[in-house]
């Protein structure tokens, strides 16, 4: 850092940017901090009279589900869990910490905190799966009205909040095309059609389900092929699973016609949602002509992401494919709530119990607390973040939004650095990494890797003026410096508890490793 | 892969006349009449400044360097210019340099083992490049000859110099560097200043991969362009019929079907195989036509080079009469997914020779870029 960097500051005048360090404590996984015998709650012992009556409480286990040895958990003091934790949140970036708007495609907007208040309080926390209906009234209610809110929202005829995920919602889906087929008897349908811009689940999961996958990609203006979906639909279509707006944040003006050529060919149409957050109360899957649709309340819905899950998902259907819906459904009766497992074309369960219910009550708060006119208000204000920080971004030289040029987005925009990058040398990751130092980053793109030096920005409606302009200042800055500077960026960055990690492990078969146990086998600490 | 005990060791060759004709019209630097003519109409060597531009880019502050350049004007200058302390390899024939000695430094840096040779040029450059070393060590072309087809070539000097680094410091910390084989393409420069555009697919270079189709160091697997190509052969050869002879055109993802099935392939050749054995092999224009109108026959086919042709560059064996021939309906285009990335939205294209077959080839055609994966791509003319 230059001297003139290091400043006065804070005696002297602010810096026009934010000066940021991140904390590094060097904390250890939690398994190595693990002292033997130490322990953080200690239960008291059975009392004489328990005991008298019951002997020994644990003999009533089945030997079955009897441990014979300890399980190999880290043994520590509360304070030290306390501590361990308070910790690694210090070395993070977040909603709660900067301007988050570097996570494009996975809309991070602001949880309000009473509504995890509400999830985690003890009459929530306290119930279990198992109990009998009569005793679940409530939760059971929150579930049933939230399918209202999300029909209202869609225009779909029912809904399931079972699914753990988006994912989750759009292999539901897809279970579901394959079951409606196969009960009219219409075998030969094993291709499922999407775009290359669509989020990857859609393909993925259509693959997981055993369907070949044809990708439309985009025709010369930028938009999704229209001519190249009539050239892909035959008496193979099973469906089309696509995402609208698409990850570029481009919005498909004809997904109507797309929906009919689909129908045409006898395929169904599923609307990828995952995307919602800018058409919220502007426009409806179903008045689209779609027959499935899902959403994910952990983006749209404002729930939280829950790192790799438990997030959420929500599957939504025409009357015609209600039969086909996971068991079990929420029924009202008009005076009691119960859960329909007796329904004999079901697709099965998509996950144990019915759904993740803190989230469940989340999205429900957070949706009822706004009403539908703050809904409407939600997408346009996301709306209009997005295309203020496009012109913002737009402004700095060597960055562009490629597809669909010179027309606005909906929520989100992927751009590209490539211009910067053949000028400078300097990457879309490099300086995604420097940004760090201004406490705030961003993420590139995931599949496709079609952009060339992607950053895709999405501001959702929780960011002010204020922090859109920082955010801006913060690109600007560090597009400069590599033009000035190029190394600079390209060491960064500087402020950060990890400088840069080995992505090495993470392609190699001998050295990935998702859990403690395997990392300790190969990296041979075992012995 | 353990990190090597030495310092990293770089290579570079440049031709110091490449791109010389391009500013004054002159569409190439081949032969030693038109640079005396760029020369007289005012052109100024430029390829050692953009070599400058891509050292520049390299690591001098972590990675051990050893920088082994070819003499003055074609290396070793333009490395001092950079700041850069070179070994010289090598000693120059005579006043002006020629495509001889590109070969023979290029083949002098390939002995002493270089972990990456950079050399300066275009396509001309790529050739003789590709010549001296073949696959024997990798290679990135630094972007400044007039003509740049071949896929050889980092997009700008820059972009080189930064790769460069990438190498160097993957090597240097016992990682594995990606890499691709490249496509070697070459015009006839006399054809090319007339306005025919025949380029000649000559063979492949292996290059370092470039990080903005995968994702720098985030990319899910280096193998990735390899298993998609082995995806890609287990969906053609599941989907080959009896009887019906299958003309493989050039390209390393046909070579994987040719891999699947067990048969030799003629990298920048056309072979052809029937019922899992070859029938024959790098056959020219009219013994295809004998093999296709004999029989049954279907032709395997991906988009040659950066331009994303089908037809016409690279496989001009396959001409307007086979294709009459075969039939459209029997055209198996394939590419991965990367190929398509790196046509950044660019339509396929086709130039046959018989504008009437183009216009009837252009539209929305189906490729496999995977198994059980299609992609619907626009041809265009």
């Amino acid at each position: 850092m230059s001297v003139e960097d290091r400043g006065t500051w804070p005696v002297g005048p602010k810096p026009p940017i934010r000066r940021f360090h991140q904390a590094r404590w060097d904390e250890p996984v939690i398994f190595e901090l693990s002292q033997p015998g130490a322990r953080g709650v200690l239960p008291p012992a059975v009392e004489p009279g328990i005991r008298e009556a019951v002997g020994d409480p644990a003999a009533e286990l089945p030997p079955s589900v009897r441990r014979t040895d300890p399980p190999a958990l880290p043994e520590l003091a509360q304070l030290h869990v306390v501590r361990h934790y308070a910790r690694l949140s210090q070395e993070n970036l977040g909603v709660d910490l900067n301007v988050d708007v570097g996570q494009g495609t996975c809309t991070m907007k602001y949880s309000p905190k009473v509504n995890d208040r509400l999830a985690t309080g003890p009459k929530l926390a306290d119930l279990h799966p198992l109990q009998d209906a009569s005793t679940t009234q409530g939760i059971l209610e929150i579930m049933w009205r939230l399918e209202q809110l999300l029909k209202a929202i869609s225009g779909m005829d029912r809904f399931t909040l079972q699914p753990g995920a988006g994912s989750v919602a759009i292999y539901a889906n897809i279970a579901m095309i394959r079951a409606y087929h196969a009960s009219r008897g219409d075998d030969g349908r094993d291709e499922v059609i999407t775009t290359i811009f669509s989020h990857p689940s859609n393909a993925a999961c259509a693959k997981t389900a055993g369907y070949r996958v044809i990708t439309l990609y985009p025709d010369a203006d930028g938009y999704p092929d229209l001519e190249a979906l009539k050239a892909a639909v035959s008496e193979r279509t099973a469906a089309l699973l696509i995402t609208n707006p698409e990850d570029t944040g481009i919005f498909n003006p004809r997904i109507d016609e797309f929906v009919d050529v689909v129908h045409e060919a006898g395929g169904l149409c599923a609307y990828d949602q995952a995307n919602a957050n800018g058409i919220l109360g502007i426009t409806r899957a179903r008045d689209a002509g779609f027959d499935l649709c899902h959403f994910n309340l952990h983006k749209t819905f404002s729930t939280p992401h829950a790192c790799g899950g438990p997030a959420a998902g929500a599957s939504g259907v025409t009357e015609e494919l209600a039969p086909f819906l996971p068991v079990p459904t929420v029924e009202f009766d008009g005076s009691t709530y119960r859960l329909d497992h007796d329904r004999p074309s079901s697709i099965g369960k998509l996950r144990p119990w019915y759904g993740v219910a803190p989230n469940i009550v989340r999205a429900y708060a957070w949706i009822v607390s706004l009403g539908a006119e703050g809904l409407r208000e939600v997408a346009e204000t996301a709306v209009l973040n997005n295309n203020y920080l496009m012109h913002r971004v737009l402004q700095i030289p060597g960055v562009s939004a490629p597809y669909a040029q010179g027309r606005r987005r909906i929520e989100q925009v992927r751009y590209s650095w490539e211009r910067l990058a053949a000028e400078t040398g300097v990457g879309s990751e490099d300086l995604g990494l420097r940004a760090a130092d201004f406490g705030t980053h961003y993420w590139t793109s995931h599949h496709p890797w079609i952009v060339p030096e992607p950053m895709t920005l999405e501001p959702t409606e929780s960011y002010s003026m204020g922090d859109l302009d920082e955010y801006a200042a913060i690109l600007r800055r560090v597009a400069e410096e590599a033009r000035s500077d190029p190394d600079l960026v390209r060491a960064a960055p500087y402020a950060s508890t990890v400088h840069r990690a080995d992505h090495g492990p993470l392609d190699d078969p001998d050295r990935w490793a998702v859990t403690w146990r395997a990392y300790r086998r190969k990296a041979g600490l075992d012995g | 892969m353990p990190a090597p005990d030495r310092p990293i060791r770089l290579g570079l060759v440049v031709n110091p006349i490449a791109g010389i004709g391009g500013r004054v019209g002159l569409k190439g630097s081949d032969g030693e009449e038109v640079v005396l003519r760029a020369l007289a109409l005012g052109a100024a060597p430029e390829a050692g400044a953009r070599t400058v531009r891509a050292l520049e880019r390299l690591d001098r502050g972590t990675t051990r360097l050893e920088l082994l350049v070819a003499p003055g004007p074609m290396g070793e200058d333009a490395a001092r210019a950079a700041g850069l302390a070179p070994l010289v390899v090598g000693e120059l024939g005579g006043d002006r340099t020629t495509a001889e000695d590109t070969r023979r430094f290029a083949a002098a840096m390939a002995e002493r083992g270089v972990d990456l040779l950079l050399f300066t040029g275009g396509d001309g450059t790529a050739v003789d490049v590709l010549a001296a070393v073949g696959d024997a060590v990798p290679v990135l072309g630094v972007p400044a000859g007039v003509k740049i087809h071949s896929a050889a070539f980092a997009v700008s000097p820059e972009a080189a110099g930064t790769l460069a680094a990438w190498v160097a410091r993957d090597v240097a910390a016992g990682a594995r560097a990606g890499f691709r084989e490249a496509e070697v393409l070459d015009l006839d420069e006399d054809d090319y200043r007339r306005g025919q555009i025949v380029p000649r697919l000559v063979g492949y270079l292996r290059v370092p991969r470039e990080p903005r189709l995968v994702q720098a160091r985030k990319a899910p697997s280096p193998a990735g362009e390899d298993a998609a190509a082995r995806a890609i052969a287990a969906d053609v050869v599941e989907g080959m019929e009896p009887d019906r002879a299958y003309v493989l055109g050039p390209g390393t993802t046909i070579r994987a079907v040719a891999e699947r099935l067990g048969v030799p392939k003629t990298l920048v050749g056309v072979d052809v195989v029937r019922d899992g054995r070859l029938l024959a092999a790098d056959v020219g224009e009219d013994a295809l036509l004998a093999i296709v109108e004999e029989g049954p026959a279907a032709l395997v086919v991906t988009p040659i080079g950066g331009q994303g042709f089908v037809f016409g560059r690279g496989n001009q064996q396959i001409g307007p009469r086979v294709l009459h021939a075969v039939g459209r309906e029997h055209v198996v285009v394939v590419a991965t997914p990367w190929k398509l990335a790196s046509l950044a939205g660019m339509p396929f294209r086709v130039d046959t020779g018989d504008p009437r077959l183009d216009a009837r080839l252009t539209g929305h055609v189906l490729v496999t870029t995977g198994y059980g994966d299609r992609a619907v791509y626009r041809i265009e003319a």
